[in-house]
């Protein structure tokens, strides 16, 4: 569903990604580590359209939304959970769950969100970022299925969090894959990233160098955080 | 006593005049990341049209009240379409040479036309005169100008609070970017954002006219309180600058009652007070996204 190729993007003077290409099919979820300071933020950014690429393709469902603006990208059902989460404190949490127009027939209602999430339906008057560290999280990615969203794109969303959050956040990442949508996941936590994604890239200096399935990213686990420094 | 009640209604309508206009202000700033310093020159503007209004086609205040929002935010989406989407891209400095350069040309386009002396405004029979209230008598259009503000600023609160453009006008002052990738078009906003704050401005002048003398200059003054009560409410916040507005307009009236030397000072004395305790402003956000 995701294709994209060749993306080069530039962050000031220095170049960020140097021809990038990472696909997502539809219901996968596929990891993306590396380093800080490796793109990954960046290539999200480029992909959601608030990053100016400097070449490259993006598309989704075969539409080419290279030169998109981002509002056009989210209507075509791409969904981003920011990395700082992006809750809107003058909004209340039923206002954040509203903002987003729906993009497609799976957009979920509030009464979904209500049953998945119960603990946002208690704060649904209280300021979006009154809300836990995990309980914004919860939102953020509430949010963005209120859209329909066909692809999440997920900046760490383990980031920070109690395990037992980080469990809830990875099952909820498996029932978003059971409905066929996809997902890319920034992740530096290689443990959470291995039970929840079917495949992963390992960025590097703006670069994809190497691409590897679950199992060998499993049996690779020590290597790979070393390579991270975690 | 009687005294204080009558200083504190003519400092709150006086300080109607700053919140109306600090609030078109604030939410230009909040969309558009614009600081629009020909905020005194629409204000003027929209004197000048009430007192045209009224000189040619013998239209009342209270139509006044009417046409002059509506021609100004016509006014501000021409400016807004022809001038100011130009800035938005570009460094800051820039808004401040085009909005302030637009300042001086309306001014001196209004002084061509209409000369320096002041243009004349009468009121509406209905509006002159005296109330008595339970042996304190205020001047009527004191009252009204009070009285409309604030059923301006509510409504203004409850189209911000409860509505669905107020809720994306939010979203896009806190972060825009975010609400981009979100599915908004903050863009198609833009426009008449910008035509609302500039017709609250002419509003506000409007009201003003049967008060103050109505010539091309009098929102060059206006304009440095203005900013003065945008710093203490807080860039960008709504509430911030409806209570900075009363505020302000409170201690004016009861500086110039009791220390008239000292009446404009105390205002910056205030609003250096605020910055010292809080420099975002009373209702500001520390870390204001631009």
């Amino acid at each position: 569903m995701l294709e994209v190729s060749g993306l080069t993007a530039w962050y000031g003077q220095a170049q960020a990604l140097h021809g990038v290409d990472v696909h997502v099919n539809e219901g996968e979820v596929v990891s993306l580590a590396g380093r800080n300071g490796a793109g990954k933020t960046t290539l999200v950014r480029c992909l959601i359209g608030l990053h100016r690429q400097s070449s490259g393709t993006v598309r989704l469902h075969g539409r080419d939304l290279s030169t998109a603006p981002a509002h056009r990208r989210a209507r075509a059902g791409m969904g981003w959970v920011q990395d700082d989460r992006g809750i809107y404190a003058s909004l209340t949490v039923e206002e954040n769950l509203r903002l987003p127009p729906k993009v497609s027939d799976r957009a979920w209602t509030l009464d979904q969100v209500y049953e998945a999430f119960p603990v946002l339906a208690a704060r649904r008057r209280a300021s979006g970022t009154t809300l836990s560290g995990g309980e914004q999280q919860m939102l953020a990615i509430a949010r963005v299925l209120r859209t329909g969203a066909r692809l999440l794109l997920m900046d760490e969303p383990s980031e920070g969090l109690a395990p037992v959050v980080v469990a809830r956040i990875g099952e909820i990442i498996r029932e978003i894959k059971a409905t066929g949508a996809g997902v890319l996941l920034i992740e530096q936590n290689v443990k959470f990233a291995a039970t929840v994604a079917d495949r992963h890239y390992l960025l590097s200096q703006g670069r994809i160098v190497e691409t590897l399935d679950n199992d060998e990213f499993r049996r690779r686990q020590g290597d790979l955080l070393r390579y991270l420094g975690i | 006593m009687t005294a204080i009640l009558q200083y504190a209604v003519q400092g709150l309508a006086a300080g109607s005049f700053y919140a109306l206009a600090a609030l078109g202000l604030a939410v230009i700033f909040g969309v558009l990341g614009v600081v629009n310093f020909a905020h005194g020159a629409f204000y003027m503007l929209g004197a000048v049209t009430a007192a045209v209004l009224l000189d040619t086609l013998g239209l009342t205040l209270w139509w006044s009240l009417l046409a002059v929002p509506v021609l100004m935010f016509a006014f501000g989406v021409v400016v807004e379409r022809l001038l100011v989407q130009w800035l938005l891209r570009l460094d800051p400095l820039y808004n401040l040479l085009l909005t302030f350069g637009l300042t001086l040309v309306l001014v001196e386009l209004v002084k061509q036309r209409y000369g320096v002396s002041g243009l004349p405004y009468r009121l509406p029979a209905g509006l002159q005169g005296r109330v008595d209230l339970a042996g304190v008598v205020l001047p009527r259009y004191q009252l009204f100008v009070l009285l409309f503000s604030v059923l301006i600023c509510a409504l203004v609160w409850l189209v911000m609070t409860r509505s669905r453009i107020g809720m994306i006008v939010r979203a896009a002052t806190e972060k825009p970017d975010l609400a981009r990738a979100l599915g908004i078009n903050v863009g198609r906003w833009v426009t008449p954002v910008f035509g609302f704050g500039v017709a609250l401005a002419g509003l506000a002048g409007a009201l003003a006219a049967p008060f103050r003398a109505i010539t091309a200059d009098m929102g060059s003054n206006f304009a440095i309180i203005l900013f003065a009560v945008v710093v203490i409410g807080g860039l960008g916040s709504i509430v911030g600058a409806v209570v900075a507005g009363f505020l302000v307009g409170l201690v004016e009236a009861f500086g110039q009652a009791y220390a008239p030397t000292f009446a404009q000072i105390l205002i910056f004395v205030l609003m250096a007070l605020v910055i010292l305790v809080r420099p975002a402003g009373l209702f500001g956000r520390q870390e204001a996204t631009a």
